[in-house]
């Protein structure tokens, strides 16, 4: 028998998606008939009361968790967010259900040893309810009381070698593509630079020393799987420099049918025969591409490497030798002043351990700048908006390249220094009255 | 329920304390396949919804079967994923970034009994628990935020949304029909922790009213003037309030006319709570990506201000966004994305084709960059 009557959100237990519903029903029975005899370290009906303040939730269309609560574990400023109920005696189980977040291996591959270990460890000290995964990447833990955030973080990392993830103004725990590890299109090993980056940047990741937030995610092609460009205030995306790689024989068996078109991802629709013409080369945005006398011919100079023709023909296709990334910054989400882009900031360069120019030249140079100069709360892309491209050139020691912008300014309201100026900007008015009278 | 010690010594915490260590190495985590094959891949096919087969320069196949399901996941279920990876993954698998779990195999003979495994396994109330699909030109599983279940901000539930949703698209899921891929994203408030901002449809929760104040605790749960830096549209200033029991407090007042229901006060001041049974709903956003394949990735534009939140199940919502998939489905190009189709008609005709009203709460009047979204052209249609 249920603790909770849970009406509305019954009615989410059908239909042929999966049901979070029946879900954590299936938790809240496994901890009530606790057949394996698990010593429960927050309360056994947690799962529960968690229903039943969410069917409260339903009912009232209003939230019942409560503002934050400085909660955490000792020497970190992140990895643990407060969550308390705004109905603790409705819901006792639940009065304190604070979160904890894991850091996720890159690439989020996982042998069931180490799942089940966790699932073993945050069933018995928490709520065995999870995200897998958060938003930015994490392994996220659903509700835990105070006394347990300390027990836990020391079983993860005594005995399962493995430490929370980032939150508040801190680095937040990088997070990438399945990139070379199983995708053709990867133009460098996005598993390996997370890994480095993040294990590089622990300090950054675990006490908040940041005004804000700031993300770092890899894409190890401009298809962008992980959404670095949108999301990241340093977005890494793979690119090559030099040719596309085309196999003739493989361009032909396309065109005569016998492959596919994008890997067979228009298959539950008659879209009709192939088309090269119409399907590749007229939708190439450089018009860089034709196929003429069973020839196909790239001028890849004049390339965007846009992937298009590469998704469509992953057979006869492959991306250049000459791979590195293009790094963009400042995306971020429409809080405060509306969303951000990422912006070109290094149209090219190579992503190899240790990694020393991206880390020298450019990231900490820009932590540098974002630390001195934003101001609480201010995100880069809002310090880039605020003190301009110049300025984020002028702090990385960057060169200016057209590649960074979409357009030259419109205005000529160009802020000259006075060091570029020829005999700067100290003059004598005497000097110049003698040619020109009041 | 007796207390059991970790090993922590809450006397001495800095006493055998590991910090800094970061997460485990991925190498670790690979199937042997990957692990060979790795940066060698040579191409990779969709066999059919859901199944791929990844070939290297080796000759190796790996055929991953893709499934979805709620990120929102107990340890009971994990245990079940666990379950199916021992039996036919050799104890490998992984997630995606859009909360799918991918089940590798390495040979095509194992191909079928592991589908067959997961599509056999449904949960009491008859919903799949391993759906197979969410690739190609289709629909893949909806990333989404919190909600109700776990956040102090949201405007709307999450996974209440995502699973209203995902029943209504399942057959986009399984099925490859589409022009393109169209990602839904879904997030419960504009903090956006999903980042929906730049999907072909973005579920988004949203507030209607200004937050309402509690004077009577204000200065003692807030720092106010970091609730007044706050505010972006500078509509919060400082103030004096007489309570009823004659006591002056100092609190702040909230130009009203200027808000626009962000909530980063309440993210700075607890006694600014915004949330509100009917002020509060789903904004409808469409047309943005993060691909740069043909055009450049683009933002998600509004194409309904509001919808009420209307539970367990939100039909408003459903249906505008089932008129919106179907209208792109009929209307687009092979390869075109949702915002590359409505550009190429023009938004004026998208709002006709997917039979949405337009109202004057679509055009931008937040800042500068909304003239540049205003029509300065003859260029249009009737």
């Amino acid at each position: 028998m249920a603790k909770h009557e849970t009406p509305l959100l019954d009615q989410l237990e059908t239909g042929p998606w999966p049901s979070f519903v029946t879900d954590i029903k299936r938790e809240a029975e496994s901890r009530a008939t606790n057949e394996k005899g698990v010593d429960y370290q927050i309360p056994q009906d947690a799962c529960e009361d968690l229903l039943g303040v969410l069917e409260l939730s339903f009912k009232h269309g209003r939230t019942h968790w409560k503002h934050g609560g400085i909660v955490g574990v000792f020497g970190y400023g992140g990895g643990v967010i407060g969550r308390y109920c705004d109905q603790p005696e409705m819901f006792p189980g639940v009065a304190h259900f604070h979160t904890m977040r894991v850091s996720q291996p890159a690439g989020k591959f996982y042998t069931t040893k180490y799942l089940e270990s966790i699932c073993d460890l945050w069933e018995r000290r928490g709520s065995g309810i999870t995200n897998m995964h958060g938003s930015t990447g994490d392994i996220i833990f659903l509700g835990t009381t105070t006394p347990q955030l300390e027990e836990v973080f020391y079983e993860l990392t005594h005995n399962l070698n493995q430490d929370l993830g980032g939150s508040g103004s801190n680095l937040r725990t990088p997070s990438d593509c399945i990139g070379a590890a199983r995708c053709e299109y990867a133009c460098y090993d996005t598993q390996a630079i997370c890994h480095d980056l993040t294990v590089e940047y622990q300090d950054e990741l675990h006490r908040p020393a940041f005004p804000y937030k700031f993300k770092f995610k890899f894409d190890g092609c401009p298809n962008c799987c992980v959404a670095s460009i949108a999301r990241s205030d340093l977005s890494f995306i793979g690119l090559w420099r030099d040719e596309i790689r085309i196999d003739e024989e493989a361009v032909k068996a396309y065109v005569g049918g016998e492959l596919k078109p994008n890997a067979g991802a228009h298959a539950g629709r008659d879209w009709g025969a192939f088309d090269i013409q119409k399907e590749v080369i007229g939708l190439c945005p450089t018009q860089c591409m034709r196929y003429e006398g069973d020839k196909l011919e790239i001028n890849n100079k004049e390339c965007t490497h846009c992937m298009h023709c590469i998704n469509v023909m992953p057979r006869a296709l492959r991306i250049g030798n000459d791979r590195g990334c293009a790094i963009l910054a400042g995306a971020k989400a429409p809080i405060l002043d509306g969303a951000q882009m990422g912006t070109l900031i290094v149209p090219f360069i190579k992503a190899e351990p240790p990694y020393t120019d991206i880390k020298e030249k450019v990231i900490e140079p820009i932590w540098d700048w974002w630390m001195e100069e934003g101001k609480n709360r201010e995100r880069l892309g809002e310090l880039m908006k605020r003190q301009g491209m110049q300025k984020l050139l002028e702090m990385t020691g960057l060169d200016p390249d057209p590649r960074m912008i979409q357009e030259p300014r419109t205005n000529p309201y160009i802020f000259w220094k006075e060091d570029e100026v020829e005999g700067g900007f100290k003059r004598d008015i005497n000097e110049f009255r003698k040619y020109h009278k009041r | 329920m007796a207390f059991v010690s970790s090993g922590y010594n809450p006397g001495k915490p800095m006493e055998d304390r590991i910090t800094d260590i970061g997460p485990r190495h991925f190498e670790e985590f690979y199937p042997p396949v990957i692990k060979k094959n790795k940066g060698k891949w040579l191409y990779h096919e969709i066999l059919e919804p859901g199944v791929l087969v990844h070939v290297a320069e080796s000759g190796d196949e790996v055929y991953t079967v893709r499934v979805g399901g709620c990120r929102l996941m107990s340890v009971s279920h994990i245990r079940e994923i666990c379950e199916i990876a021992d039996k036919h993954c050799d104890g490998h698998l992984r997630f995606t970034t859009r909360n799918n779990i991918e089940f590798m195999v390495d040979s095509k003979d194992k191909l079928k009994p592991l589908v067959d495994d997961l599509m056999s396994r449904k949960q009491s109330g008859g919903c799949y628990k391993f759906p197979v699909g969410g690739t190609g030109a289709g629909i893949t599983n909806i990333v989404h935020t919190q909600g109700w279940i776990h956040c102090h901000t949201p405007a709307t539930d999450a996974s209440g949304t995502v699973k209203a949703t995902m029943d209504v698209l399942f057959d986009d899921f399984r099925n490859m029909r589409l022009p393109a891929q169209l990602r839904v994203s879904m997030a419960c408030c504009l903090n956006m922790c999903g980042a929906v901002h730049c999907s072909d449809i973005a579920i988004l929760g949203y507030h209607r009213k200004p937050p309402i104040l509690d004077h009577e605790y204000l200065d003692k749960m807030c720092e106010i003037p970091l609730a007044i830096a706050a505010c972006p549209t500078a509509a919060i200033k400082p103030t004096k309030i007489k309570l009823e029991d004659g006591k002056e407090v100092k609190s702040v007042a909230v130009k009203e006319e200027r808000c626009m229901f962000c909530g980063n006060c309440y993210t700075m001041c607890p006694s600014m709570p915004l949330a509100d049974d009917v002020g509060d709903g789903i904004v409808l956003m469409a047309g943005g990506k993060v691909s740069n394949r043909i055009s450049a990735p683009k933002f998600s534009k509004v194409v309904v201000a509001f919808i009420p939140n209307e539970m367990p199940r939100w039909p408003k919502m459903t249906n505008a966004i089932t008129q919106i998939v179907e209208a792109y489905a009929k209307g687009a190009n092979k390869y075109e994305r949702l915002g590359d189709w409505a550009e190429r008609i023009g938004w004026e005709r998208f709002f006709e084709v997917c039979e949405l009203e337009f109202t004057h709460h679509l055009i931008d009047d937040f800042r500068d960059p909304a003239y540049y979204t205003w029509r300065q052209t003859t260029q249009f249609k009737f």
